[in-house]
């Protein structure tokens, strides 16, 4: 019995930690991005295609913050999460004066609409 | 909605517009007098804001000039581009009141051409920009340490709502989708 709960609480756990994303799900969140970001070239915001693995404030010519060039963010499933919950308190000084995707669901599924929208 | 209704609001939503433009710089002195740390946070906002109004402007250019707006909607994209260089106005001379330097217009702005081959492509192309726009104000609101500098973001908001309804009427979509945003 006590196996069977631990089991349990393993999947609890692990269901938690990675909700089922969905990227079509995701896409309608990313349109909240279209005033400033688009996935192939850079706009007020920077360019979304080859995030994943970027180094934060990297790309050649785009006006960063200077907090965020100094951030030693890489981007990552793990450091988006973090910064789109709250983009003021990751990195203080930043551009993206957004208060971010609250919601730990909508997160995930425009996480993983970017990872997969420029393949 | 007739495109003669459509102006008739677009006028009042103007004018309405107008007025919160003029609350905004009657309460310059109180911006003035609210100096302190929050202030610089409020000014990247202010300027992330005019980066995108100065290119919505650009884009609404490229859109006039498409050759693919047939009259009443090009009336339209020239009044809605208006309405963002009214924005832009106002912007620029808040960051400026406050001791910041407003960012200009980029030289070049790239936009998606190759997918703007008729006026529904456009206003498709205008409508995302726009309700982009409600989403980015809908975000920045909360944000501002200035609660003038929020309600005219919020005023700002409100205008671009009603753009993306109007295009989304244009392209014979429901011009209210659902009761709220994000």
């Amino acid at each position: 019995m006590r196996g069977v709960l631990a089991a349990l609480a393993l999947a609890c756990a692990l269901a938690l930690a990675a909700p089922s994303a969905s990227v079509a799900a995701g896409k309608a969140v990313y349109e909240r991005c279209l005033a400033c970001h688009a996935l192939a070239y850079d706009r007020t915001g920077p360019r979304h295609c080859g995030l994943f693995g970027r180094r934060a404030g990297s790309i050649a010519g785009f006006p960063y913050s200077e907090a965020m060039r100094r951030s030693r963010i890489v981007w990552s499933e793990k450091t988006l999460n973090l910064f789109l919950a709250d983009p003021l308190k990751t990195v203080p000084g930043t551009s993206m004066g957004y208060a971010g995707v609250k919601d730990g669901t909508e997160r995930a599924n425009l996480i993983a609409y970017l990872k997969q929208a420029c393949q | 909605m007739s495109f003669l209704n459509r102006r008739y609001f677009l006028s009042k939503s103007g004018l309405l517009l107008s007025g919160a433009a003029v609350a905004l710089l009657a309460g310059e002195d109180a911006l003035a007098a609210k100096s302190d740390k929050s202030t610089g946070e409020d000014l990247r906002i202010l300027n992330t804001a005019l980066g995108a109004e100065l290119e919505a402007i650009a884009a609404y250019q490229l859109g006039a000039e498409s050759g693919l707006l047939q009259k009443p909607v090009l009336d339209l994209a020239v009044t809605f581009q208006g309405h963002h260089k009214e924005h832009a106005d106002i912007l620029a001379r808040t960051i400026g009141k406050l001791g910041g330097k407003a960012v200009s217009a980029k030289a070049k702005y790239t936009f998606p051409t190759e997918n703007l081959k008729s006026q529904a492509d456009v206003l498709r192309f205008a409508a995302a920009l726009e309700k982009g726009a409600v989403s980015a104000y809908l975000g920045a609101v909360p944000l501002f340490g200035n609660r003038e500098l929020a309600k005219a973001a919020a005023s700002i908001l409100g205008d671009e709502a009603m753009h993306w309804a109007v295009l989304r009427n244009a392209l014979g979509e429901a011009p209210v989708p659902s009761a709220f945003m994000s």
